[in-house]
């Protein structure tokens, strides 16, 4: 399988994201820690396998998100991402 | 790319504009529940839909989708994200799935769910690719294969609007399929052709009847411009689909001068089994 067919984006996380976050994260603005570029987490591209999701930002591909579920564990690493900015609501903006 | 293109606005944008958020459903932390099958339709040979009563169902935007969750005997799990077909107007949910021969999660929900079965599921998920009526503005939707599906819920809130708020709101929608015989909804699709303020165009990039009219090929630049609204209306896009069909798609869309802050998308890939 090529692996521009595996790639889906954020939003397909969101229900993982959900586990840990009261607030849907999907519509949330993240900012690159690679190259400072801003987008919503549901843009990001998501690389998924058996444990969890890894999102990459669109522009330089900086790993941003990890999420992995270990026997025992969640375990978030976001040291890729810089800010995280959370709407209060749902915004069809 | 489009992903290049995406970064670069953002960055000249900040953070985007910021309109009113609409009434959010009352957001309990996301939990699974035990949904009951209503109703199995059959779409197409390979798709069917699944109607769930859903208990305290919190409500959804067109555009979002649900987790579910299949657990054998020996515990073994898989999980696999489905986007809502059904109008947020409707009491149940929809989903439509398409069979995947090698899927672990579709065949059991194509070959052996009846009304009256369970099926464990989460949501609604997801606040980025989502769209309401009120956002007036022409509104282009581009769909590839199954990607129909969380655009129909977008269609459908359209269609049960005020005669007021549809006529604000232009649609017009391009439907990437192989064949004839895998389009979705195509008899609703064609009711749904017959109203003013709807465009809907096919293309079928492998095989096509003899009489057909319709474009036959993949989507293209020059079909972009023909069937998308002129970037000068300001029009909102969502795209939904296989990732190379939507990445070309959105680069296409930003190359006619779509705002990619306008341009939503959402990749369907294999994990969606």
């Amino acid at each position: 399988m090529q692996v521009e067919q595996m790639r889906l984006d954020g939003n397909a996380a969101g229900g993982m994201l959900g586990e840990l976050f009261a607030r849907d994260v999907t519509a949330a603005l993240a900012t690159c820690g690679g190259c400072g570029k801003v987008g919503p987490v549901g843009a990001l591209l998501e690389y998924g396998h058996g444990m969890g999701v890894v999102l990459r930002c669109p522009s330089c591909d900086t790993v941003m998100v990890r999420l992995v579920h270990a026997p025992g564990w969640l375990r978030l690493d976001v040291s890729g991402t810089s800010v995280l900015a959370i709407p209060d609501a749902v915004s069809v903006s | 790319m489009t992903a290049a293109i995406l970064g670069e606005s953002n960055a000249t944008r900040g953070i985007p504009e910021v309109s009113q958020p609409i009434a959010a459903p009352a957001a309990p932390r996301l939990e699974w529940r035990v949904a009951t099958v209503i109703e199995v339709r059959e779409e197409t040979q390979r798709a069917r839909t699944l109607v769930l009563d859903v208990p305290e169902w919190p409500g959804h935007h067109a555009g979002q989708h649900v987790d579910v969750r299949l657990v054998a005997e020996d515990g073994y799990q898989a999980q696999r994200s489905y986007s809502i077909g059904s109008a947020p107007e409707e009491k149940t949910i929809a989903l439509t799935v398409e069979r995947l021969e090698d899927g672990e999660v579709s065949p059991y929900l194509i070959d052996v769910l009846r009304p009256g079965d369970g099926l464990e599921l989460r949501g609604p998920i997801g606040g980025y690719f989502v769209w309401d009526v009120a956002q007036r503005g022409p509104l282009l939707l581009v769909a590839g294969g199954s990607g129909i599906v969380p655009l129909m819920a977008m269609v459908r809130h359209h269609m049960l609007a005020d005669d007021k708020t549809r006529a604000r709101v232009p649609v017009r929608l391009l439907y990437s399929a192989r064949r004839w015989d895998d389009v979705i909804y195509r008899d609703e699709l064609a009711r749904v052709a017959e109203r003013p303020e709807v465009e809907v165009s096919f293309t079928l990039t492998r095989d096509a009847p003899s009489d057909w009219v319709g474009y036959r090929r993949r989507i293209d630049r020059a079909m972009i411009q023909d069937v998308s609204w002129p970037a000068a209306e300001t029009p909102r896009a969502y795209v939904c689909g296989p990732t190379p069909l939507v990445e070309s798609v959105a680069t296409l869309l930003v190359e006619v001068g779509y705002d990619p802050m306008r341009v939503r998308t959402e990749r369907f890939g294999p994990t969606g089994s």
